[in-house]
């Protein structure tokens, strides 16, 4: 009795010298500065294939410190792996380490923007001439709370590719509707068991997630009829007919493009941004691309909108500098030139019709997005929903029979209602 | 933690006849001892302990770290949230099995080979011992990297050799834990060999072979002769053992990519990890890592409580 009394006491004076003194530090809110002279430190994101990126830059930066001869910039590459979120919250932590100008992915936003990291540009992409080509759809995916919190600088959208010489040879064509996907995927294993009838992985989400809102589900409802139907239809490619589940139940999106490229399957959902891993495989110079079909022939499923902002941090201590090299980089000239190196989809519309009208490649790209094109929640829930796995646990529960479709679907709608705090 | 409260009641208790001064003194005298040490030890663990427990009580994510929300003051609410969590007491049971089954392991092939390295000749003694050094220098992260070689499912040695490609060593939540299990074991039974040997070896002669002339068979000796002398030593590469393996991370994370396939792999360390620089739920992980904590100090505390109501010592 004693002892709890003691012990009891002790947690209340720990608590009250807690509260008094010491609740755990906070960064500081510094609003940053606007330096014309100095050094611009300058985030990217490190790509599979890097050097071709790398160049565009440095003619960007060249072309930069030209007009602004006092001004260096120095650019880093960071990893896309979960690494840069412990990248960014360091940075957002301490202002003294952090970029002025970082590239973020647009489904980490709404965690940085909930963090306070990045600066509001709404004022100056407004005031910015080519800005205002950038369409509604794509400033929503760098807005969060009305605040716009980054320029777009790329979309990427993932369609079907498929292997050409395998189809002919089998005598198959492209699918026109989901339920023929499947049957095209067993029809090519059933006769060439040495290929997987379709690369798909449990931890790819945004591969998955398109057959979810196709039949009619969305990732706040994971329990429902629809999102059911869409897990179920993604999961029964996860079979021992198709691409079985001691090989592709770990697989994430890029290790599908790998399986692709090295000529291991027959069909792959990939983005635009993969060509240049395709082309430097087996499978280079023997594939086409379809859009990803729909439920009714004629109808692509709908794509996951992905995509990268350029943002200028909060703390940054230059911030026209930071702004005008945001606007250089996201300007036309640049974004055709990253398509050009990258393959990535330019945001400015006059940049991608002028790309479309030359490369026959993106058709299939751009009518996936005429088709309409979804987007995750944006809000903190999100980061939390990703980083927890959510789906690729349901994904791989369902695929390695651990659980059934309802349970999976329901565990899974249950995390999702915790991460948004609905419980 | 009981050792240094009852050691002072030897010097005490005499003292109590040679009246009061001297006492004091001699009182003081074992505590002076511990100063240095204990100014080094106390910073460097209490200060971490205490900004766990201080985090583990505030809902503290990144929208506070970077300053975008107030820090608010929960109370337990943290370690509520924890243990009304189905997925933490599968992780935890799950911890405690691996943990468990880690620590027999690494016991009886490191006692083995202690038994084996004290009987054998010079050569082979040598290439033992050269082999286990140097799977204890590699770092964790090296090795778990190599043995993931090892087992890869189209290019690995293994599946190569047994003619197996494709076979995928960490689909199946328990063939992924014995390779896993297989690693930890190969990174720390050096220790334990190396300190059981050495425990051998100060075991005088004379008492193995009065043991054979009466008879016994080396299992017997093993277990009547060498055992009971070796028991304090046995403790403490025990409660190493178990602290060592109950906090496992890198291997879990290097080889089964942090947690395998639905999470099926996790265990405490990668929870707790995700939890709170996965998740930002740096109180919530805070949370874990204190009942982590707590979990080894009472297993700790009770073994060395059993020992001394045995009547032995370390």
């Amino acid at each position: 009795m004693k002892r709890v009394k003691i012990l009891k006491s002790y947690a209340a004076g720990l608590a009250l010298l807690t509260l008094a003194a010491c609740a755990p530090s906070t960064a500081p809110s510094s609003a940053g500065g606007d330096d014309r002279t100095g050094t611009v430190r300058v985030w990217l994101f490190d790509e599979p294939n890097r050097a071709p990126k790398e160049k565009v830059v440095a003619e960007a930066v060249k072309e930069f410190t030209a007009a602004h001869p006092d001004v260096k910039v120095e650019v880093s590459y960071i990893p896309t792996s979960p690494a840069r979120h412990e990248k960014f919250k360091g940075a957002f932590n301490d202002p003294a380490s952090a970029p002025d100008v970082a590239e973020y992915g647009n489904t980490d936003l709404a965690e940085y923007a909930a963090a306070g990291g990045f600066a509001d540009l709404g004022a100056d992409v407004g005031a910015w001439a080519e800005g205002k080509e950038i369409g509604a759809d794509l400033l929503k995916s760098a807005t969060a709370g009305g605040k716009l919190y980054g320029v777009p600088w790329y979309i990427g959208v993932r369609a079907l590719y498929y292997r050409t010489d395998v189809f002919a040879e089998l005598g198959l064509e492209p699918p026109a509707t989901l339920e023929e996907l499947a049957t095209t995927a067993r029809a090519v294993r059933e006769k060439k068991p040495d290929l997987y009838g379709i690369a798909v992985g449990g931890e790819y989400t945004f591969g998955a997630l398109p057959f979810v809102w196709d039949a009619g589900g969305d990732i706040e409802k994971l329990d429902g009829p629809e999102s059911r139907k869409g897990v179920k239809a993604y999961t029964d490619l996860l079979s021992d007919d198709v691409c079985p589940p001691q090989a592709c139940a770990a697989l994430t999106g890029g290790k599908t493009v790998e399986l692709f490229a090295s000529g291991k399957a027959a069909m792959g959902i990939l983005g635009n941004f993969s060509r240049s891993a395709v082309d430097a495989g087996p499978a280079a110079g023997k594939y086409a691309v379809v859009p990803l079909p729909g439920s009714t022939a004629g109808t692509p499923a709908p794509a996951f909108a992905g995509g990268n902002n350029l943002g200028v941090m909060r703390s940054s201590g230059h911030r026209t500098l930071a702004v005008q090299f945001v606007q250089l980089l996201a300007g036309k000239t640049y974004q055709v030139k990253m398509y050009e190196a990258m393959g990535n989809l330019p945001t400015l519309t006059s940049a991608r019709q002028e790309l479309a009208a030359k490369d026959p490649f993106l058709k299939p790209f751009l009518d996936t997005v005429a088709a309409g094109t979804r987007f995750v929640p944006v809000d903190p829930a999100w980061v939390k929903i990703d980083n927890q796995k959510v789906i690729p646990t349901m994904l791989q529960k369902v695929a390695t029979g651990q659980a059934t479709v309802e349970q999976a679907t329901t565990e899974a709608a249950a995390a999702v209602n915790a991460a948004f705090g609905r419980s | 933690m009981t050792t240094l409260a009852t050691t002072p009641a030897g010097p005490q208790a005499r003292a109590r006849r040679a009246g009061p001064r001297p006492r004091r003194r001699d009182g003081l005298r074992p505590w002076l001892y511990l100063l240095p040490a204990a100014a080094v030890l106390l910073p460097l663990l209490g200060y971490p302990i205490y900004m766990l427990g201080l985090l583990s009580v505030f809902d503290y994510r990144q929208a506070q770290v970077s300053g975008g929300e107030p820090t608010t003051f929960v109370g337990f609410g943290n370690y509520a949230t924890l243990l009304g969590d189905q997925r933490f007491w599968s992780v935890l049971g799950q911890t405690v099995a691996f943990a468990a089954a880690l620590v027999v392991a690494t016991l009886a092939v490191g006692a083995t080979l202690a038994v084996v390295l004290s009987r054998a000749g010079r050569v082979p003694r040598l290439l033992l011992s050269l082999a286990a050094m140097a799977a204890w220098a590699a770092p964790a992260m090296t090795g778990s990297t190599v043995w993931m070689f090892l087992f890869d499912a189209d290019l690995g040695l293994v599946n190569q050799v047994l003619g197996i490609e494709g076979f995928n060593w960490f689909y199946d939540r328990w063939v992924a834990f014995g390779v896993v299990g297989a690693t930890v074991v190969w990174h720390s039974f050096p220790f334990v060999m190396v300190t059981l040997y050495a425990g051998i070896q100060a075991v005088p002669a004379s008492v193995i072979e009065a043991a054979a002339l009466d008879g016994a068979s080396a299992w017997q000796s093993f277990w009547k002769v060498l055992v009971p002398i070796l028991r304090p030593l046995i403790t403490i590469v025990v409660i190493q053992s178990i602290i060592w393996d109950f906090k496992i991370f890198t291997q879990i994370y290097v080889m089964t990519n942090g947690g395998g396939i639905a999470g099926q792999n996790s265990v405490l360390n990668v929870y707790a990890y995700q939890t709170a620089f996965g998740s930002s739920e740096y109180g919530l992980g805070s949370a874990i890592g204190m009942v982590m904590t707590l979990i080894l100090l009472a297993v700790t505390l009770l073994y060395i409580r059993a020992l001394h109501r045995r009547g032995e010592s370390l």
